[in-house]
């Protein structure tokens, strides 16, 4: 996989991973781009599309577009899964996920992530590793914290 | 704000956030976000010194807006803080601000690699993944400098937890996509190819991706992976729905593993071991039947699981193309998707058909389709979906169908999208051109076609017509009958002119016996539309007039009153103006006779390689056109375009010369043409520039030749590279050392080595004469893409002494780096003074690609496997030319051997012929490489093919290699 992007039907960017090294103005041009293209397209077409020398895949849920750029000769199937699979671990980690979720806790969006796919490659598919993981992590923190409420 | 308070909340920046989301306008964000910015900016400069919270709080902010989209030129230090925090929460926030931010500052690198190292060494594993989850995300050159030996350590060792392994494999897969010469596995290899076996599915998963990666690069060193993917997929393909637990999804046990088994796979040719290779079979025989069977939930997401899996498998099928059954049998399960009510399946279903149509195997069960296939075109509602038709149409078309075919896309095209309408054309141009039994049919096709969609028809489709029609008499009167009746129309596209033009000029005599299209009726119907027209098609039209006046001469006082007039003669274009003036001159004063040779019709044009194909490949890039395609058109092409009876050489040499049109259009070619038999001038008629074998001349290629003794250029600037510069060059593409030149003056000689993609070249100044060099400069100016400003070799110098004795030799040291396949040598230019005289010469360095193979040995299967996997047509470069040199078999054995590339011995069925095999190595990426040299002794000539995983090397190294032998 190339890069992930999750935006929202006013087309702003809420989540950008990107696994190919690219400078931040081709970043925002493809993203530009990108968002511009899926949004045009109907309810019923086709989740894959060619753009440039890349398959997108993506797929909505809600008011959330998530799309993924892989390369040529990636499975568009199991990408449209990889998608999915992000999408139930976000859920079962915030408890029905929505938009806002992912706006105030976007740290969160992008640990989940790095812990299912790393290098653009599903690092661990089993929800329950990943989530576990997740967890620990937040244990170590709870541990660790001195609470403190300022700002 | 929503109520999430897992972990730690940090209230500041919520509040923050929350303050963004309710700005009215984008100005009052702006206005926002530079409040925030100039405050974070106080407290990161304040006396205070920050707790970790606050840094921490402040860093995320940051981060946020960076992410917002807008630039953040500091923080950069606080976060690298961040990460040598013994709290996690800190350290993470720390990790995920370098990942997204981080850039090559090296100050901050070092900064960055100490507390990834410190933490990779903590034996503490979560601390560990949020470390390599950061070399993974950055995969900078500097982290692989510093990790990549370290990090298969990580992924071996025995008491690694699984979870650190699984962000290990695949860490080192970034690095080594992005530094593929810093990772070695080495000593390694062995243990990473058996985590296949490991009793973890996850840490499987994470390792298959990375040994994918070796194995496509380094196929013969990972070879053992085939049996031991082949038996994991037995076992998961074979599991029951529920044995793999939370690794089944959707009762579809591991899908995402079993792709990539499968994907790992088509890495190899089939198995040899006759039991691998049988219990593989199985397995894609129980996918394909897994996948009939009743779904075992309703959701979409198990049926794209099974299906994934399924479509995996069929490529899989497809890339050993060995197994008739199976092809037939996915080609089958295929067609049902034809019609499925999901579009996503109905897409995959028409593309992977497209590879299926290739086939011998599967071509005929595709055709079964066409029905399907034509209707989806009419009525699929989205447009990549109908793209994806008019591709399968165009694979599956053959003579049986062709005609139903090109009907079915012309029909599409008047409706078609724009953004494929051009596409669409080259396609119809191509089939309706190979396929043509009937010429008659093939010239009204492509009238339809410019009628319909005239301005998505370009200058090679319209230039392939007129070739076609005059190498074929048999259709000329046909083809001048029907475009008189196109031009009729009221309103015609222009490139319909352009094609009347020049047959009418050509061939208007053929139907002149008619009275409806008598010469002047044919006059005045082109003459109508001339003022419509641009200048290019004018002056064209131009051009058919005079033609008109040597065919019908009752026409020669109408044309010469229309050249005669104002509007022509006086124009302001100045082509306009003097084909106006010199072909009313040449009505006047030359004589019928002297009129009918200038004015000739056109001979044959030679054969070639059509130059709609050059373009459609050119459009999709590689693998649009298949092999078969290519050669089927070189077969097809002589028939179709009358007899080519040439030798192989020019054949060769055609299909290596892409077509430069010139912009302005001329059907005459008066000084160029054959007939008037003038040498030819580049400002030479358009369709002799266009289908000729040299294309545009280029004069401005010769180099100045002046003696480097006695006439130096005076100026400064490096003088241009010797004439004898790519002689000098081409003695050193099979050796390293020797004297690279001399003269009166100066010895030079070389020394070289090369490993990887690095180099080091010794070079050798020596003075001949008894005086004393002064201000003696080299300079190294590497090839490079001025425009983008890319380097595709780097070449490090150090200044030599500026002073060189009589007599004496000195020594200067190149270190050379090759970034990415290059054509261009890398010039090297000289200056001295020699008794006050300043002396400047330039030569090429004989650093060439073949520089940076590393050989690879393989076996005869092997070798024609890669070569048959090698088989789009701009993948190879051939070259069939006359031996220069000695033919005995060791002198070409050691050149050869010399090349750098393995020369493989009992591959090649013929001993006579030499094959080697190596890989290229770049910084950017590896080009594997094969060759096959086939000397003919009787004739002294050579066949030398090269097959290259890039194209652009094949053709390179094929120009280099043709010289040696």
């Amino acid at each position: 996989m190339q890069f992930m992007l999750l935006f929202s039907r006013q087309g702003k960017l809420r989540l950008q991973k990107w696994y190919v090294p690219l400078s931040d103005k081709e970043r925002k041009k493809i993203s530009r781009d990108l968002v511009q293209t899926i949004l045009a397209r109907k309810p019923k077409m086709c989740s894959f599309l060619e753009w440039r020398d890349l398959k997108i895949v993506y797929k909505r849920y809600a008011s959330l577009y998530f799309c993924c750029a892989v390369e040529d000769q990636d499975n568009e199937l199991i990408t449209l899964e990889i998608i999915h699979r992000y999408v139930e671990l976000l859920d079962k980690y915030f408890g029905s996920v929505c938009e806002l979720d992912i706006i105030f806790n976007f740290e969160k969006a992008y640990f989940i992530l790095d812990e299912f796919l790393l290098g653009g490659e599903a690092q661990e598919t089993s929800k329950k590793n990943v989530l576990k993981a997740i967890e620990q992590a937040d244990l170590l923190q709870e541990v660790s914290q001195t609470p403190k409420i300022f700002t | 704000m929503p109520a999430v308070s897992k972990g730690d909340g940090m209230r500041g920046l919520a509040v923050f956030i929350s303050d963004i989301r309710n700005c009215k306008s984008k100005e009052a964000e702006i206005k926002r976000i530079n409040k925030e910015l100039a405050n974070i900016r106080s407290k990161f400069k304040g006396d205070k010194a920050l707790d970790g919270y606050s840094k921490k709080k402040y860093v995320c902010k940051l981060l946020f807006i960076f992410l917002l989209g807008h630039d953040i030129d500091f923080g950069h230090m606080e976060a690298v803080n961040l990460l040598s925090s013994n709290k996690y929460t800190e350290k993470q926030i720390g990790y995920l601000f370098i990942s997204v931010l981080v850039n090559s500052n090296s100050e901050l690198i070092r900064l960055i690699n100490n507390a990834i190292k410190n933490d990779l060494s903590s034996r503490n594993p979560t601390f560990m993944c949020l470390a390599l989850h950061c070399i993974a995300n950055v995969g900078s050159r500097e982290m692989a400098e510093a990790f990549a030996s370290e990090i298969p350590r990580i992924l071996v060792a025995g008491d690694t937890m699984d979870s650190v392994k699984q962000s290990a494999a695949l860490c080192l897969l970034r690095l080594y996509k992005t530094s593929p010469d810093l990772v070695l596995m080495g000593e390694w290899t062995s243990r990473v190819v058996h985590l296949l076996n490991d009793q973890h599915m996850g840490v499987v998963t994470a390792a298959i991706s990375l040994i994918t990666c070796l194995s496509q690069k380094n196929p013969d060193e990972f070879k053992t992976c085939v049996s031991l993917a082949v038996s994991r997929l037995s076992r998961i393909v074979s599991s029951a729905s529920t044995d793999l637990q939370d690794y089944t999804y959707y009762f579809v046990p591991a899908p995402w593993l079993s792709c990539k088994l499968l994907r790992l796979l088509q890495c190899y040719p089939p198995p040899e071991d006759g039991a691998v290779k049988g219990r593989l079979v199985e397995c894609l025989e129980t996918i394909l039947n897994k996948a009939q069977e009743p779904p075992k939930s309703k959701k979409v997401q198990h049926s794209n699981a099974k299906n994934a899996i399924l479509f995996e498998a069929i490529s899989l099928i497809i890339h050993y193309d060995s197994e008739p059954n199976l092809l037939v049998r996915a080609c089958n399960q295929l067609g049902q998707f034809l019609q499925h009510r999901e579009t996503n399946l109905r897409y995959l279903a028409l593309e992977s058909m497209c590879t299926l149509a290739s086939s011998e195997f599967s071509h005929e069960a595709v055709k079964t389709h066409i029905e399907t296939v034509i209707n989806a075109l009419k009525t699929e509602r989205d447009v990549s979906v109908r793209q994806r038709a008019a591709d399968l149409l165009y694979a599956m078309c053959d003579r049986s169908n062709a005609k139903q075919i090109v009907a079915e896309m012309l029909s599409y095209l008047e409706t078609a999208d724009y953004s494929i309408r051009e596409e669409m054309v080259l396609k119809v141009a191509i089939l309706a051109e190979k396929y043509a039994v009937d010429y008659s049919w093939y010239v009204d096709t492509i009238l339809n076609l410019i009628r319909i969609a005239g301005d998505y028809v370009s200058e090679e489709v319209w230039y392939r017509v007129i070739q076609i029609v005059i190498n074929r008499d048999d259709v000329q009167g046909y083809a001048a009958k029907t475009v008189f009746e196109a031009l009729q129309a009221p309103a015609c596209h222009e490139n319909m002119v352009k094609v009347g033009g020049y047959i009418l000029g050509e061939f208007g005599n053929l139907i002149a016996g008619d009275p409806r299209s008598s010469p002047l009726v044919q006059f005045n119907l082109l003459h109508s539309k001339f003022h419509l027209c641009s200048v290019p098609t004018r002056a064209l039209l131009l051009s058919a007039y005079i033609k008109f006046i040597n065919l019908f001469p009752e026409t020669k006082a109408t044309i010469q009153e229309v050249l005669r007039c104002d509007s022509q003669i006086r124009n302001s274009d100045v082509e306009l103006q003097q084909r106006a003036v010199e072909y009313l001159k040449l009505s006047s004063i030359a004589s019928t006779d002297v009129l009918a040779t200038v004015l000739e019709e056109m001979p044959p044009f030679p054969e070639r390689e059509s130059s709609i194909l050059a373009k459609l490949k050119k459009k999709k890039g590689p693998g649009a056109v298949s092999v078969t395609e290519l050669e089927d058109n070189k077969r097809e092409g002589g028939e179709l375009n009358g007899g080519g009876d040439r030798g192989p050489d020019t054949a060769a040499m055609a299909a290596s010369n892409a077509s430069t049109p010139s912009p302005s259009a001329d059907l005459l070619g008066i000084r160029s043409a054959a007939p008037v038999g003038a040498p030819p001038a580049s400002t030479g008629s358009l369709l002799v520039d266009v289908f000729s074998e040299a294309g545009p001349a280029a004069p401005s290629a010769a180099v100045n030749d002046d003696g480097f003794l006695s006439s130096a250029p005076p100026s400064e600037d490096p003088a241009p590279p010797l004439s004898e510069a790519d002689e000098l060059l081409n003695k050193f593409v099979c050796k390293n050392n020797g004297v690279l030149f001399e003269n009166q003056l100066l010895q030079i000689g070389i020394k070289s080595e090369y490993r990887q993609n690095l180099g080091r070249m010794y070079l050798f100044y020596g003075n001949k004469t008894s005086v004393q060099f002064a201000s003696f400069t080299t300079t190294v100016s590497c090839p490079g893409d001025l425009q983008s400003h890319i380097l595709f070799l780097n070449v490090q110098t150090k200044p030599v002494e500026p002073l060189v004795e009589g007599g004496a030799q000195i020594q200067q040291v190149l270190n050379i780096e090759c970034l990415t396949d290059f054509s261009d040598a890398p010039l090297l230019n000289i200056k001295f003074r020699y008794g006050g005289a300043l002396q400047n010469l330039t030569l090429k360095l004989p650093v060439t690609i073949n520089k940076f193979f590393q050989p690879t040995e393989m076996s005869s299967h092997d070798f024609f496997q890669r070569w048959k996997q090698l088989s789009q047509p701009q993948q190879e470069a051939q070259k069939i030319f006359k031996a220069n040199h000695s033919m005995d078999t060791e002198v070409l054995k050691a050149k050869l051997l010399g090349l750098g590339t393995a020369l493989l011995d009992n591959v090649d069925p013929n001993p006579e012929n030499y094959v080697c095999a190596g890989v290229i190595q770049t910084k950017s990426q590896q080009v594997g490489c094969l060759l096959r040299l086939e000397p003919n002794a009787q004739a002294q000539m050579y066949r030398l093919t090269l097959r290259c995983s890039k194209d652009s090397v094949s053709r390179r190294l094929c120009e280099l290699l043709a010289q040696q032998f």
